[in-house]
């Protein structure tokens, strides 16, 4: 198991430096970001040549990422062209868009497996129908839309909710971007959860314990829910990493200053050091969801082993 | 049962989620506009808020309130006056002695003096300092030296800035600038504290100015609070309790705000709101209009194909072929106003706007526009291409141009829209000379002056003199009007040259910007400036 981890580990490591640098490469081949700083008018060249040298941007491209990645061990994440450092856009995005991501996951967790298991036990019949149809119409519908709809009717029309979260983050406020942000997931949570419990149900060592005359409770969550969920959480944790990178469409729709939003700024401003810098973090989210996931099959399953 | 089980689980877990709800609402009551507080929208900044660098609307909203420069410009008129300056004079149009007022101070208790304006000047200039605006003081004699176009710079302050005592000092400028003054209200030239240069990272987590407002609070890039600044000796004397700045994701986040009543001051508006609230959904609450922003058509005069005489009765040809009025109503709600001349409605009349100078040339006649593009021999390498930036919106109205075009000579591939993904790869094109078609250009003023149209845009060296027109007689004439002490006719100087461009046609006026703005009911008296900002200090509520 120790091994397992560390190898794991290890293997992060190529990764992280090959996502890095294609990111680095992109960025940069949207071309020389100094011309926009000074909008209408054409740089003035002595002042233009002193921010390029400050960005190091006369260099060849591998030399930039080489000072970059050397400054990023030191945990310097360089500076945005707005003079704000990467380390502060980080600290201030990334707690908003965990807030964010803790409700629409526990939303996700909580309802979508329910609505699965409800549909999975009682499979052909009106709720399993409902199910299917309500989760068909949440995946057809694009995100801004729903989001547009729900802001509108209830921030705006019917005043149950803040329309927008904004500048203090509160639980409240997080309530209906959560909704709209886990609403497709959702979905699928709960057709992969019926699916599964479902075939389950039918399997012999469920026909076994409800034959011992195991209540119906733990017949359910103990022996059918257990085995179910194994594709789910590997669905779950994918999604983790998806959520937060991912909620660009939400965090526009409903002013939240997180991560997509930060990422998206950086991309249109062409600040390097913003993109890479979230992406750098980003990447290690999902390195260390897809991990835990893998941890978490052995938990589920103790018939899978860790070598 | 299991149904009863399940619906157990649903009710507890709804119940849970009610109580979180219901605890956490307490504490998120920061709705109404209480204590006097306007709450406005606002956009990120793009550069560190100082006052030489700050070229964008969401720095100069923060700039223009909490500082007060030697000048102001009447909102209304456009008209500029002195605010912290008490006289500005010269004798020669080159060599200015300027005059301040006694006694100003910045909101940290320091006195406003000479040595306060001299110092952040040399600051802005040189280029070490990194200064976006840093080209605004090339005026100034000695720019040269703290700014070389190559190489380090071989002075640390301008020789033409002189203190003579706490009150005075004296600027010798390269060339005559009779208008000089009346530039002074950009935020480029705004006095700075001693703060700023002994704690410069602490000066920019909270500017300090001398302005009606003072900052309160900031974190970066989310908000900024701004109360009235008791220290402040001008006019502008703040009508409400301060301004809170609140930085939007998204426009339509912010009309959200607007409608559900978290927000009451919104001069970003999308398409889409723009269209409910002209529709009169809005209660009068909305205001639309004119800025000091043109939007042209230039044309790479640096190609030898569109350098010709034969090219000029073309560029006269594709202007009489754009319908302008048809495409700012369908395309822009009404939110542009067609133009008839190269400068803005905000100059008014005595500043140098003139209604029509432009003519023919800026009125649809297809007949015209496909005769004299005949005359001219057809559009250069047979297809006319407007390059414009994708990510700015452009794209609608380029197509609408190029379909007006495309009509009015019956050819349907006669024009084409060309997009260039971002805003500092098409600029980077453009300054570098790369354009071989027609491209968009737009100006947005820095100060309500004729001579900020004309100067910079068309003359020779021009910083945005992006079609590089290169008319010696049009240089000179810009000259005169510079050298000419009385107002009225420098401007009208101004406008000669201006009516050289209805002829040689380096760019094709297209429309004027509007501003647009948006209020809620718990606030009165709003309005917008020349540069389509709010006029905040005004601003009151109930």
């Amino acid at each position: 198991m120790g091994r397992y981890v560390l190898r794991r580990l290890l293997q992060m490591i190529p990764v992280f430096i090959g996502t890095t640098f294609l990111i680095f490469v992109m960025v940069h081949a949207l071309g020389d970001p100094v011309n926009a700083l000074f909008g209408d008018r054409a740089p003035d060249p002595a002042v233009a040549a002193q921010i390029r040298a400050q960005y190091n941007l006369n260099d060849p491209l591998w030399q930039q990422y080489l000072l970059y990645m050397g400054r990023l061990f030191k945990w310097d994440f360089g500076t945005t062209f707005s003079g704000q450092t990467v380390t502060s856009q980080l600290a201030a995005a990334y707690p908003t868009t965990l807030k964010l991501t803790a409700v629409a996951f526990t939303i996700e967790v909580v309802v979508g497996i329910g609505l699965g298991l409800l549909s999975g036990l009682r499979r052909g019949r009106i709720a399993d129908n409902s199910v299917l149809i309500l989760t068909l119409v949440v995946i057809s519908i694009p995100t801004f839309v729903t989001g547009y709809v729900l802001q509108y009717l209830v921030g705006v029309k019917w005043g149950i909710l803040p329309a927008t979260v904004g500048f203090d983050v509160t639980f409240q406020s997080l309530i209906l971007p959560g909704i709209v942000l886990a609403s497709v997931s959702l979905a699928y949570v709960a057709r992969l959860t019926r699916t599964t419990v479902a075939e389950n149900s039918r399997a012999d060592y469920v026909r076994t314990a409800v034959a011992k005359g195991l209540p119906r409770r733990r017949v359910v969550i103990n022996h059918l829910l257990r085995n179910s969920l194994i594709p789910v959480v590997t669905f779950l944790g994918t999604d983790l990493g998806a959520l937060m990178g991912g909620a660009l469409v939400t965090e526009r729709i409903f002013n939240i200053h997180g991560v997509g939003y930060t990422l998206y700024q950086g991309i249109v401003r062409q600040s390097s050091n913003t993109v890479v810098g979230f992406v750098t973090i980003l990447v290690i989210v999902f390195l260390a969801a897809n991990l835990l996931v893998d941890l978490l099959y052995a938990v589920l399953d103790p018939r899978i082993r860790y070598a | 049962m299991r149904a009863a089980k399940i619906r157990w689980a649903i009710v507890a877990v709804t119940s849970v989620a009610l109580a979180a709800t219901g605890c956490s609402s307490s504490k998120s009551s920061g709705g109404s506009s209480s204590g006097g507080v306007v709450r406005a929208w606002w956009g990120d900044p793009q550069n560190p808020l100082e006052p030489a660098n700050t070229n964008e609307v969401n720095g100069a909203t923060v700039m223009n309130n909490i500082f007060a420069g030697l000048v102001q410009y009447d909102p209304k008129t456009s008209a500029a006056s002195n605010a912290n300056a008490d006289s500005i004079t010269s004798s020669d149009q080159q060599n200015w002695t300027v005059k301040l007022k006694p006694g100003w101070k910045f909101s940290d208790g320091t006195t406003v003096t000479a040595k306060s304006y001299v110092d952040a000047w040399n600051y802005g200039a040189l280029s070490t300092n990194k200064q976006i605006d840093a080209s605004f003081f090339a005026y100034v004699q000695g720019y040269n030296d703290v700014a070389p176009a190559t190489g380090s710079p071989t002075a640390q302050t301008m020789s033409g800035l002189k203190v003579v005592d706490d009150n005075t000092f004296t600027v010798a400028l390269t060339q005559k600038f009779s208008t000089w003054p009346q530039t002074l209200g950009y935020n480029a030239y705004y006095p700075l504290p001693a703060a700023f240069f002994s704690d410069h990272a602490g000066y920019l987590n909270k500017p300090i100015g001398n302005g009606p407002y003072m900052v309160q609070s900031y974190t970066r890039s989310q908000q900024m609070q701004l109360v009235p600044n008791p220290d402040y000796s001008g006019a502008n004397k703040p009508k409400n309790g301060g301004i809170t700045l609140t930085v939007y994701t998204d426009p339509n986040a912010a009309y959200s705000d607007l409608q559900s009543g978290a927000l009451d001051v919104d001069n970003t508006l999308s398409t889409t709101a723009l269209k409910t609230l002209a529709g009169g959904a809005s209660g009068g609450r909305f205001l639309n209009t004119p800025a000091g922003i043109i939007q042209t058509i230039s044309f790479p005069l640096y190609q030898a194909n569109w350098n010709t005489e034969n090219a000029k009765l073309v560029r006269q040809g594709i202007s009489m072929a754009i319908d302008r009025p048809t495409i700012t109503k369908t395309i822009f709600t009404n939110t542009r106003t067609p133009a008839t001349d190269w400068t803005s409605p905000v100059l008014g009349d005595s500043g140098g706007y003139k209604a029509g100078l432009c003519g023919d040339l800026c009125t649809y006649n297809p007949t015209k526009a496909k005769q004299l593009i005949q005359q001219g021999g057809g559009i250069p390498g047979g297809q006319l291409t407007i390059s414009y930036n994708a990510d700015g919106g452009h794209k609608d109205w380029v197509d609408a141009t190029c379909n007006s075009i495309n009509q009015a000579l019956g050819n349907n591939n006669a024009c084409v829209g060309n997009p260039i993904g971002t805003f500092a790869d098409f600029r980077n094109q453009v300054t570098s000379q790369k354009m071989t078609g027609a491209f968009r250009t737009g100006w947005q003023m820095d100060y309500p002056l004729i001579q900020d149209f004309m100067q910079p845009v068309y003359t020779v060296g021009g910083s945005s003199n992006d079609s590089h027109y290169n008319n010696p007689a049009f240089d000179s004439q810009v000259n005169t009007a510079n050298a000419e002490p009385d107002q009225a006719k420098s401007v009208a100087d101004f406008q000669t040259a201006e009516k050289m461009l209805v002829t040689d046609v380096p760019a094709i006026p297209l429309w004027y910007q509007n501003g647009t703005v948006a209020w809620s009911n718990h606030v009165n008296n709003v309005t917008l400036d020349p540069f389509s900002i709010p006029v905040y200090w005004q601003i009151t509520t109930s």
